[in-house]
């Protein structure tokens, strides 16, 4: 009972990154802008976070200086690709390499410092429920925080005026800016609070998860947490689900080997890896599928006036 | 204000001159970070871009790096200007390193008494089709299913990584190895170009490589349609040239180059098989393949720069104590600056209001 518990509560935790990047990196692509530098604003803002809160020693400061590092980084990326209508992939890519060697450039001074006072959170009564409490109610606040998000922008987008305008932005810049909706702004808008989101990602993993700075340590999340949107086919709700699902499968490598399957720990480490793969394969697979669910502006650059 | 106009025409001048520009920006950051980090900035520049050339010894080293950087980049220079996006040239690499390392281990332990040169040929044909088979995972995948080859190539990285820890961890350690990750050291390796020196005649081959690539991208009809089908796709459907055809070259032809590479590595440099074979050559020829235009020759000489980079990164750490990571940051910063410089290649600034 009690492992069980343990593997919910682990799966939950493991998926959250995943989740706020994914959720990031899906109100990018509402608005047709693809950002593969997922994994290097994640990197930067888990350093930044880190090194926030191990000099300040308060995790509210740690999220926020992180939400502000992705936002920035994402503001000079999407400077580049809006205005400066560099390629979406080339420039994404930059982000990525820049953001890891700018992250082990900060964090070199940080490599083995522990951060101190790290408070068991529960939440009141529900957090004391046995079983249900330490599988779902003793988490920290983020992890309520990212399943909070995923509501609200999925909401956002298919219930109110403002996320009209910007599917709309996404599917057909054009008409939006004949409309006159300010199309570039708007962009800039939503690929900084996705760079936001990727940065409380970050955090998550260098002042929750693990909780500590290691070269490289998102180890690719960034780039599943791009496949889910795909595998999501850009709805928040199911990326939510997507993102325990991929926790899930982290977490399963510990349990098999709990459970004493012989496998070597290599092949269980590639599991989220593989499993990545074998999703964009199942997901992919259907063309027509992709086509009606993708911003349909996605990845291209827009010329007002043109 | 300032603005930004289309050009009618792509400018050739900036074509070129955008990386020069980029590099400038970047020395002149550079230079800024080494005075907020309170050092020389003279004494650091004078580390990054004249003591990587002082001497026949460090001149050999840099060669030997810009080998393993442009075999990596030369591919993805084709992949990229046919719009084929692998970015997984790490993991390619890695295989090309595991398929080679095991035929030398295998001809070590069967004591096969092979010489070095009877060897060269064996290396390079072990790394191009362990690198090729690597990357045709990603081929058969976008073929047959569509999946992005963006992130399934870039996961075949972690899992290349992954692959190569568990053999040198399990079968393939050395049995007389006190039980560290590796395999046996190597009986043979790739042919050294001078006696003391490490650069090997891997960088011919490199050479001779890049001059079949300007052969074959500027001088054959494959070659042209591969780049039609990269920048213009519609017409290349109408040509009735092969999206699939495209796909398979670039992707069997770059996984093939970084193959190379990492057999150069593992069995002209390292002599057995670690788990760290991984030193990024992979994601720097990225900017590699940027910075040289997407060009066989301006991939030879960006992967010099780069590499310049990389060896000054090294020097920094040992001479004016700075964390090596530096190069990465710097690396990153050329990148984005020649990207937002390459925007003058189509674009120009013009003072003024809009005229229309």
């Amino acid at each position: 009972m009690n492992e069980v518990a343990f593997l919910i509560a682990a799966t939950l935790s493991s998926g959250t990154p995943l989740a706020l990047a994914g959720l990031g990196l899906l109100i990018n692509e509402k608005v047709g802008v693809v950002n593969l530098g997922a994994e290097g604003m994640m990197l930067i803002a888990a350093v930044i976070g880190f090194a926030a809160a191990f000099h300040s020693g308060s995790s509210v400061v740690a999220f926020a200086a992180a939400a502000a590092a992705g936002a920035v980084v994402a503001g000079l990326f999407g400077v580049l690709v809006i205005w400066l209508n560099t390629n979406q992939y080339a420039t994404g890519l930059a982000v990525s390499l820049f953001g890891g060697g700018f992250s082990a450039f900060v964090g070199a001074g940080y490599i083995g410092k522990t951060l101190e006072g790290r408070s068991q959170s529960s939440v009141p009564f529900l957090g004391d429920i046995p079983f249900i409490g330490p599988a779902l109610f003793q988490q920290h606040p983020m992890v309520y925080a990212a399943a909070g998000f995923a509501v609200a922008i999925g909401l956002f987008f298919s219930r109110t005026r403002v996320g009209l305008v910007l599917r709309s932005v996404g599917e057909n810049p054009e008409s939006a800016h004949a409309l006159g909706y300010p199309v570039r702004w708007l962009r800039l808008a939503c690929v900084m609070a996705g760079g936001a989101l990727c940065g409380l990602g970050g955090a998550y993993i260098s002042v929750v998860y693990a909780p500590l700075w290691a070269e490289g340590m998102i180890s690719g999340r960034g780039w599943i947490a791009l496949a889910l949107t795909v595998f999501a086919t850009w709805r928040a709700a199911r990326l939510l689900l997507g993102a325990y699902l991929f926790g899930g499968v982290t977490m399963l490598q510990l349990a098999l080997q709990g459970a004493g399957v012989d496998v070597p720990s290599q092949f269980m480490s590639m599991l989220p890896y593989v499993a990545t793969i074998v999703v964009l394969v199942l997901i992919s697979r259907n063309p027509a599928w992709i086509r009606l669910n993708m911003p349909s502006s996605l990845g291209k650059p827009f010329y007002p006036g043109r | 204000m300032l603005r930004l106009e289309a050009r009618a025409e792509a400018s050739r001048v900036w074509r070129y001159a955008s990386p020069v520009v980029a590099l400038a920006i970047t020395l002149l950051l550079s230079a800024l970070l080494f005075v907020l980090l309170g050092k020389d900035p003279i004494r650091g520049l004078q580390i990054f871009l004249i003591e990587p050339f002082n001497g026949t010894r460090a001149l050999t080293e840099l060669a030997l790096k810009s080998t393993a950087l442009a075999l990596c980049a030369l591919g993805l220079a084709l992949c990229f200007r046919s719009n084929v996006w692998n970015i997984g040239a790490e993991g390619q690499f890695l295989a090309g390193g595991i398929a080679a390392g095991g035929a030398a281990m295998w001809l070590t332990m069967e004591k096969s008494g092979i010489g070095n040169w009877a060897f060269f040929p064996i290396a390079t044909v072990a790394g191009a089709l362990g690198g090729a088979a690597w990357a045709s995972i990603t081929a058969v995948l976008k073929d047959r299913f569509n999946a992005s080859e963006i992130l399934v190539s870039l996961m075949l990285v972690y899992v290349a990584n992954l692959l190569l820890s568990y053999l040198v961890f399990g079968p393939w350690k050395d049995p007389q190895g006190f039980n560290f990750p590796q395999t046996v050291t190597f009986d043979m390796a790739i042919p050294r170009l001078a006696a003391g020196y490490r650069l090997h005649w891997g960088a011919a081959v490199m050479l001779l490589l890049a001059v079949l690539m300007w052969v074959f991208m500027s001088r054959t009809f494959k070659g042209y349609q591969l780049q039609v089908s990269g920048q213009a796709a519609a017409a290349s459907r109408y040509a009735g040239f092969s999206a699939r055809s495209t796909l398979w070259i670039c992707l069997l032809t770059s996984g093939a180059f970084a193959g190379v590479a990492g057999a150069y590595e593992v069995t002209g440099l390292m002599g057995q098989l670690t788990p760290y074979v991984s030193v990024g050559y992979g994601f720097t020829a990225i900017i590699v393949a940027f910075v040289g235009r997407l060009h066989p020759v301006g991939c030879v000489a960006a992967s010099v720069l780069l590499s310049m980079f990389l060896i000054g990164g090294q020097l920094a750490q040992s001479r004016i104590g700075l964390p090596a990571a530096l190069t990465g940051l710097f690396q990153g910063i050329l990148l984005f600056s020649l990207l937002a410089c390459d925007t003058l290649i189509n674009h120009r600034i013009r003072l003024g209001a809009s005229s229309k």
